[in-house]
């Protein structure tokens, strides 16, 4: 909570500036004569660190952590009465940035001030560079002058705290782009989204199409970091208010929402017109109907229903379903169970997730099961996670592995069961974080698993291939 | 009694803050505005507000500002107050709630606030669990009708930016025509 930074304020004149703010900001008319008053009221020359601060921030290089010393040309007079060594001081002078010093020289000629715009602009130029030297002049003065002038050495971690309370312009820097998109993007979701698709594309029982493989992926992935720009760009003050989202391009400013709906758009747009001119029609309508259930459905459920899970549990499961698609063309059975695979994963998976979440999740007014329907929420979960043996077990049964699947990935399935069946029992923070650190790698061992024991003939009864590098093609029958 | 204290102590904090945020954004213009004719042409965004934990903005006026441009600034800052307010009041609500909450539940326990070291004591996720589902259950409404809002002022902000960056762009072309065809340099 902030202290009120009306008794920093003496050394503000406002009235200097009044005129231009009266243009700009008219409503805080008031504000700026309730403040001239507070001046008139204590008119001693405050001039204050923090002055010097803000403008050391803005003008001093922002890369170097320490306070370097410079040379002193010359020394305004500083009456700092804050203890630069208060580090509770520090942190609110921070806050508050405050008008620069250079209107407080001009005292009894304020109401003047305006009139010479030059010379505010020059001694504010003047009193920048002085900034930092001014700093390390401060510290000499309130330090005792036997100690080495104050240098701070941050951590890495102190540092972007630091710069985090700053005030920044919005302004993209285009180095850091990349950094920016891959994060609006979710660029890890993204990529788990891709493998999913592949690995419904590797499992069609047709012949392996590297172009089209790797057509399809990008599209996939285009769809994908659209969908999540758009899910970002509406859920801005939802996450500024979660602990697990508040470092989101659009959350700290980093770019516009403009920019970010021009970002998804552009991945958006060629992801799906790569998808069905490219690929075939279908793998592109399954994108777009993906991009609208994420964007549209899921993202505004989340704040009015529990039902947000088996939709987002309905998009997890399109994506394998699109790389079956824009291999064979067409939806079949096989397509399906693999959707049916990352769909009852999905279950265990984001419980066991929410779980942990749920002080965030109900201040922020998400209607998740973990919040309004804890007993449902384990139920759900260990019944899916039974669920995935029931579907290992389908798969052999449609043709699309041989049945040493089934086998072999009984093991992992009867382990995330059996998680899936403590969290149920006890229901607390370690096990459902046992739960879903094991969903994690759970599912691309499982996908692992059927690409190694796919069904190449589907003619042959019983006769399985080996998993070879390449698969043979058969004559078409 | 005891209630009507403390929903005065919340209006009260409420208020300041937003008084706050208002004076932070006042000081920072005043700043910015002398510092504009040092270049800045950009909006300036802020640490979160502990609060609301959103993040200030304070918007960059043109000279030549239009009027499109201005209406675009005034949703913007209107909006972000708004957005302020709801979650400055959720925040706070939610933490006495939850205070109310946990004192309620030790009592009935029969403990007192701090145990014998003085560290405050605290309820397990199962107990504070039902106090998260009531939250959701009794704000439920309140939530959808923001949420309906929230959408409704997002997608109007995103279409005048959209407006009014496509005019500037606009405005650029067809000023650099003419300027390539009078042959003088445009104001």
């Amino acid at each position: 909570m902030y202290k009120t930074p009306c008794s920093r304020l003496s050394g503000f004149v406002g009235v200097s500036v009044k005129q231009k703010l009266a243009r700009n900001v008219p409503r805080c008319n008031q504000i700026a004569r309730s403040l001239i008053q507070l001046h008139r009221r204590d008119p001693s020359n405050w001039l204050t660190y923090q002055h010097f601060n803000f403008l050391k921030r803005q003008y001093v290089s922002k890369n170097t952590s320490e306070l370097h010393q410079r040379a002193i040309p010359k020394q305004a007079p500083v009456l700092t009465i804050v203890d630069e060594r208060d580090d509770s001081v520090e942190r609110q002078v921070e806050r508050v940035p405050t008008i620069n010093p250079a209107a407080t020289d001009a005292g009894p000629q304020a109401e003047d001030a305006t009139h010479k715009p030059q010379d505010k602009l020059s001694i504010l130029k003047s009193t920048a560079e002085n900034a930092a030297a001014q700093n390390v002049s401060v510290s000499h003065m309130t330090g005792t002058p036997d100690e080495p002038p104050h240098v701070q050495v941050e951590t890495e971690e102190e540092r972007q705290a630091r710069l985090d309370r700053q005030w920044k312009q919005l302004k993209v820097d285009r180095a850091d782009l990349p950094d920016i998109y891959a994060r609006l993007s979710k660029i890890k979701l993204t990529a788990l989204v891709v493998t999913t698709a592949a690995a419904g594309f590797a499992m069609a029982p047709v012949p392996f199409d590297p172009v089209m493989f790797f057509v399809s992926s990008l599209g996939t992935g285009l769809a994908s970091c659209a969908a999540n720009s758009i899910n970002q760009y509406f859920e801005v003050p939802f996450d500024s208010n979660m602990n697990r989202t508040k470092n989101r391009p659009l959350v700290r400013g980093q770019i516009s929402p403009l920019h970010a709906v021009s970002f998804a758009l552009a991945c958006g747009v060629p992801g799906v017109a790569l998808l069905t001119l490219a690929v075939n029609p279908l793998t592109g309508f399954l994108g777009a109907l993906n991009i609208f259930l994420y964007t549209c459905c899921y993202t505004p459920l989340k704040r009015l229903s529990i039902t947000n899970t088996w939709v987002g549990a309905v998009v997890g499961a399109i994506p394998p379903v699109m790389g079956w698609t824009a291999a064979t063309g067409c939806l079949e059975p096989g397509a399906l169970l693999l959707g049916g695979f990352l769909y009852s994963w999905q279950f265990p998976h984001f419980n066991a997730l929410s779980w942990n979440l749920r002080e965030d999740y109900s201040r922020g007014g998400y209607r998740m099961m973990s919040v309004t329907h804890p007993a449902m929420c384990k139920r759900v979960a260990l019944r899916h996670s039974l669920g995935l043996i029931g579907l290992s077990t389908l798969a052999p049964v449609l043709d699309v592995t041989t049945w040493t699947f089934p086998i072999i990935s009984l093991p992992i399935n009867l382990y995330i069961s059996y998680l899936a069946f403590r969290f149920y029992h006890k229901g607390d923070r370690s096990s459902a974080r046992k739960l879903f650190f094991c969903s994690l790698w759970h599912l691309p061992m499982l996908l692992l698993l059927a690409l190694t024991c796919k069904k190449y003939s589907r003619n042959q009864e019983g006769a399985a291939l080996p998993p070879a590098s390449l698969p043979l093609t058969f004559p078409a029958s | 009694r005891l209630n009507l204290l403390t929903q005065c102590f919340a209006f009260g904090l409420f208020y300041l803050c937003f008084r706050l945020l208002a004076l932070e954004r006042f000081l920072f213009l005043a700043a910015l505005s002398v510092l504009k004719s040092a270049g800045s042409t950009h909006d300036w965004v802020g640490p979160p507000n502990p609060l609301s934990n959103l993040r200030p903005i304070i918007y960059h006026i043109p000279d030549n500002e239009t009027e499109l441009e201005k209406r675009l600034r005034n949703l913007r800052q209107e909006t972000e107050d708004w957005n302020h307010n709801f979650w400055a009041k959720q925040n706070i609500t939610f933490s006495k709630e939850k205070e109310a909450f946990i004192i309620s539940q030790l009592k009935a326990k029969g403990l007192t606030l701090r145990d014998e070291d003085g560290r405050r004591r605290s309820l397990s996720s199962e107990e504070m669990a039902t106090f998260y589902k009531n939250f959701l259950d009794k704000n439920r409404v309140r939530h959808a009708n923001y949420n309906k809002e929230w959408y409704r002022r997002n997608f109007t902000i995103t279409l005048l930016m959209a407006r009014v960056t496509l005019n500037s762009m606009w405005r650029t072309v067809t000023e650099r025509q003419s300027s390539k065809k009078n042959g003088t340099p445009t104001s």
